[in-house]
């Protein structure tokens, strides 16, 4: 699933009036929900419903710190964004949530740009995206510490929570 | 080693350092919630059985689902009962767990990022977190304070520690002096169209050079308000006599104030610092700006023609944007909504009418705001003006409490984002000054305030001093 535009910011993966929620889930249906009031957009396709990755272009998820983007893009259905940049806040929401945020080189987003509905890999273990036709293997950087957590099934409050006795030491000669 | 500012703060709160496998474990000395982004991370701590780790350090208010009408029985007309039964929760979860919270019997209560300054509660060389992207706000004091998702909300409160790597730095220079009637909002607009909008993505800017040393600590607000918007998570001023002067005698700040003042002083980056990225603008260019597009980095001098056509804006290449047809006005948000920002625009609409045009809403950013207002009687400017004076909140910048415009409607705004649909459904927000978006409520068009400058008389404005004498300051909150 191909979405060209860049700077595609939260406001517009899940716009602020539907934040009034208290809970996470079900917020599929309201993914990209001011586009998606246009029936003919691609969202609305049965193409759509069934896509796992979202193609985007550049800058991909800035704005608002809301968590409710990546929500919304899993609970749609997508585990993965692929784009040439990624916000800072959305890109540490996404991995927090086993969202996969990859940040490609041009080359190889420009292909997946001009070729929307292929059928693609993304390989965690070897961090590398494989595109058919030979559209070649392209690497891809995950921070070590995400990808081993997301690959054994660490999650990340446990590990903070074993920091405890670093963390009252610290406080002791600082706070 | 030459160490910046950011370095400084940055390695005093690492409690486990960052290697190739791991991030580095870093500590949070005062995290802020709101109602929208805290509820779901409270949720996951009861589930676990995990209590808050540390509720004194943990500041609580309520401003994105709240009215800013209240009706004539006293209720405030919610715009979702599940906006009120959100507001609900967060100042139950504050009760719960022993959190300061301003809920609505507060004098305090306000959007996060004007009340944590007011109350002191802010300081230089603190670490800074909460479930805002405008979290940047805070860095005007010298702290490192950045927006994180509801996740790490729910780290923070658990464990008072955040896992990151650390970002990479970008100094900003502004030098010179800004000419008349350019203002901060001015200056980030222009800083955000240098840098482009994800120009800072994976960096913290300090902002350095005389333009923000001559800045008030509300300026200086503004500016690091919308470090965000060029994608920067954190944007930081070295404090100085202005910041320690703002600090003095606040609520929450520090009982040995002479001990917390050499610290904070010594935090300025070395000689010789140096950073990964650098950009440097002269204050002297800098003109009165606005945006024609639908991200804060397509902004423009107001008297200059729109570079480029945006069928969503209906902005058309070539023409000028000044004088282009003004529904509604703004006057608001965590950028624009201090005493300073509504003294500017009582300047310019006194003695004046809104145009019969235009629907202007002026909302405060803090009870502490209002009062102040209220107390130079600029409240009366506007009132007779034909300006709505609402109560304290987010409103429209994020139209969350059902603040919105309606679609196709032109909104000049002082708030921060001017993405499609943020101020409502086919909404088109112009992001600018509170002088400008003054002059425009005027005219009914998009108007550079020029032509109002030195037409006024001074208003009387108030000092901390004076606001002791209605209850405010004094070390009342400290932990």
């Amino acid at each position: 699933m191909v979405l060209e535009a860049e700077n595609i910011d939260t406001d517009q993966i899940i716009p602020a009036r539907f934040l009034t929620t208290t809970s996470r889930e079900g917020l599929g249906e309201l993914l990209f929900h001011d586009w998606r009031t246009d029936k003919d957009h691609m969202l609305n396709t049965d193409a759509a419903k069934t896509a796992q990755i979202l193609v985007a272009g550049h800058n991909f998820g800035c704005g608002s710190s809301r968590e409710h983007a990546p929500w919304a893009l899993m609970d749609y259905g997508f585990r993965a964004v692929i784009s040439t940049q990624i916000a800072d806040i959305f890109h540490a929401n996404a991995l927090k949530n086993g969202f996969l945020p990859i940040i490609i080189e041009a080359a190889a987003h420009q292909w997946l740009l001009d070729h929307p509905g292929t059928e693609i890999s993304i390989d965690l273990e070897a961090c590398a995206v494989h595109l058919p036709k030979n559209g070649g293997t392209y690497p891809f950087k995950i921070d070590p510490f995400s990808r081993h957590c997301l690959l054994q099934g660490q999650d990340e409050l446990d590990y903070l929570l074993e920091q405890g006795e670093a963390v009252t030491q610290y406080e002791k000669q600082n706070v | 080693m030459a160490r910046s500012l950011f370095d400084k703060v940055w390695d005093a709160h690492v409690v486990r350092g960052e290697t190739r496998e791991r991030p580095a474990v870093l500590y949070i000395d005062l995290h802020l919630i709101h109602e929208v982004t805290t509820p779901q991370a409270c949720a996951v701590l009861k589930a676990r059985g995990l209590k808050i780790r540390r509720p004194d350090l943990t500041l609580a208010t309520i401003d994105h689902s709240t009215p800013t009408k209240i009706n004539a029985d006293g209720t405030r007309p919610y715009v979702t009962e599940q906006a009120q039964e959100q507001v609900e929760l967060l100042l139950a979860n504050a009760e719960e767990h022993g959190i300061q919270a301003h809920g609505w019997d507060s004098p305090y209560r306000g959007i996060v990022h004007v009340m944590g300054p007011e109350l002191g509660a802010t300081q230089p060389g603190q670490t800074i977190v909460c479930g805002d992207s405008h979290t940047a706000t805070h860095g005007a004091f010298g702290a490192l304070a950045f927006g994180i998702g509801t996740t790490q909300v729910g780290h923070v409160l658990a464990t008072q520690c955040i896992l990151m790597r650390k970002p990479k730095s970008m100094c900003v220079h502004v030098d010179g002096e800004l000419a008349d009637g350019v203002s901060a909002k001015d200056v980030i607009l222009a800083i955000i169209t240098e840098v482009g909008v994800g120009g800072g993505t994976g960096h913290v800017i300090e902002y350095r050079g005389p333009c923000f040393e001559n800045m008030t600590m509300s300026e200086r607000m503004t500016v690091c308000n919308m470090s965000i918007e060029a994608g920067a998570r954190a944007g930081m001023i070295a404090p100085d006599a202005t910041t320690v002067a703002y600090l003095k005698g606040r609520e929450m700040a520090p009982v040995d104030f002479d001990t917390a003042t050499e610290q904070w002083l010594s935090l300025a980056s070395d000689p010789g610092c140096s950073y990964d990225k650098e950009v440097r603008l002269k204050a002297e260019d800098i003109k009165p700006m606005v945006t024609y597009g639908t991200h804060p980095g397509m902004a423009m001098p107001i008297d200059g023609l729109i570079p480029e056509d945006n069928a969503y804006m209906d902005m058309q290449a070539g023409t000028a944007i000044a004088g282009t047809k003004v529904d509604t006005v703004f006057i608001g948000s965590c950028t624009n909504s201090r005493i300073e920002d509504f003294r500017v625009a009582a300047k310019i609409l006194d003695g004046k009418s809104v145009a019969k045009s235009v629907t202007a809403v002026f909302v405060p950013g803090s009870e502490r705001v209002k009062a102040e207002v209220e107390l130079e009687g600029l409240h009366e400017v506007f009132l007779a003006a034909g300006v709505q004076w609402r109560e304290p909140g987010c409103s429209m910048c994020i139209g969350m409490n059902g603040d919105i415009g309606k679609p196709g409607e032109l909104i000049v705004s002082t708030s921060n984002r001017n993405f499609e649909g943020r101020q409502g459904p086919g909404v088109r927000t112009v992001l600018a000054s509170p002088a400008t978006a003054a002059a425009s409520a005027i005219t009914g068009v998009i108007t550079d305030a020029k032509k109002y400058q030195g037409h006024y008389h001074e208003f009387r404005t108030f000092q901390n001093t004076d606001l002791q004498d209605i209850g405010f300051g004094g070390g009342k909150h400290r932990h």
